[in-house]
């Protein structure tokens, strides 16, 4: 934190990488207002329309719902609409896109990979048959919402993969994010899709990889515990390994 | 279809290990370590433990326990080479010798335990 006149300011130092421009990224450091009120995402703003405007990022809500912000600070993923900027003075701040993805420009990364991952495991309810029309509403209780709501709440910011170690050495993990979305349709009283989540859960680059680290839900803004989601996973799919083996018959493959 | 993995096998090893291991050996040091030294309890002389170790059930509940933490190891061990060191392409040498070393442990203590 410096003083230029009154008003305290911050410094960020912020990746760039123009692919057009320069084969290898650099840093440019910018000096910010420091505003009680103002996060990191609000002093990239400032940087845009006062200083660089060729400075590209993702952002939309400013309200840690829509979970394109996403951005390593000071190496932490976090929300950069959600980090104010007064936790890290004094000091500077370094924004850098999220690890373990490809940069596709500036602080934005290439979704690519998750895109397919997410695509893979089917997050939608999977019927056997649909119910006619005339027949009503799935209802269903109070407790069988219970049972997946957590695992709905991910908004897709991929903070869990930036923080996941596992997904920074083996990119084909399927990875935390995508295996919790797996759960809260496989715990959906309504779906009946388990068995064919399972062939893509129960695999050497599904839950497999995981050795329960739980960064993932350590930076998680939204409590969704990917980790548990996986633990609990591995509980199903283990019981199902014994079962297809002892009692092969019961199995449906 | 893919392939799924057989990694339950060596889960569920390495989970019940976990188990035992957490609820027998604060037990055990807890008696070794402080109730025995302090003679809060009697500790048990060598005749009466021979005794405990004549029944057969006893000794398979043993065997269960030291080698269910012996893979409850191998599985943490192989990971933390794997992941620690990051050695992916030694994967089948780092798995072979860490639950060969679980298997080899659990042969010999079943034999041990047979011909006490
Ligand atoms: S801008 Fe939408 S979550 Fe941060």
């Amino acid at each position: 934190m410096s003083n230029s006149g009154l008003q305290p300011t911050i410094d960020l130092e912020v990746y760039r990488y123009r692919p057009e421009q320069q084969a290898e990224p650099t840093y440019d450091t910018f000096t910010v207002p420091l505003r009680d009120e103002w996060v990191i995402l609000d002093a990239l703003n400032y940087i845009k329309d006062e200083l660089d405007g060729s400075l590209s990022y993702r952002w939309s809500c400013r309200m840690g719902v829509c979970g394109s912000c996403g951005m390593m600070a000071n190496g932490e993923p976090v929300l950069t609409c959600a980090a104010f900027l007064k936790s890290y003075a004094p000091g500077s701040i370094r924004v850098e896109p999220l690890a373990n993805f490809p940069v596709a420009r500036d602080l934005i990364i290439s979704m690519d990979d998750f895109m397919e991952k997410m695509n893979r495991i089917q997050p939608w309810i999977i019927t056997d048959e649909e119910k006619p029309l005339e027949e009503g509403e799935y209802l269903q209780t109070p407790d069988q919402v219970d049972e997946y709501k957590q695992f709905s709440m991910c908004i897709n910011c991929l903070l869990c993969y930036s923080a996941c170690p596992i997904y920074g050495m083996e990119p084909s993990f399927i990875g935390p994010a995508a295996i919790a979305l797996a759960q809260r349709y496989n715990l959906d009283s309504r779906d009946h899709g388990q068995e064919t989540r399972m062939d893509i859960l129960s695999t050497d680059d599904g839950i497999w990889q995981c050795t329960f680290v739980g960064e993932c839900s350590e930076v998680c803004p939204e409590n969704v515990d990917p980790a548990g989601a996986i633990q609990r996973y591995k509980v199903t799919s283990t019981n199902d390994w014994w079962k297809s083996k002892l009692l092969p018959w019961t199995s449906k493959q | 279809m893919v392939k799924r993995s057989n990694e339950p096998f060596w889960w569920a090893l390495f989970g019940a290990g976990g188990v035992v291991a957490a609820l027998c050996l604060p037990a055990l040091l807890f008696m070794t370590g402080v109730a025995f030294p302090l003679e809060w309890l009697a500790a048990p002389d060598y005749e009466s433990l021979y005794g405990l170790f004549e029944n057969p059930l006893v000794r398979l509940a043993i065997l269960a326990i030291v080698s269910l933490s012996a893979f409850h190891w191998a599985h943490r061990f192989r990971f933390t080479l794997y992941d620690g060191l990051h050695i992916k392409h030694l994967n089948a040498p780092v798995a072979l010798f860490c639950y060969g070393s679980a298997i080899a442990f659990t042969g010999f203590a079943a034999l041990s335990l047979y011909t006490f």
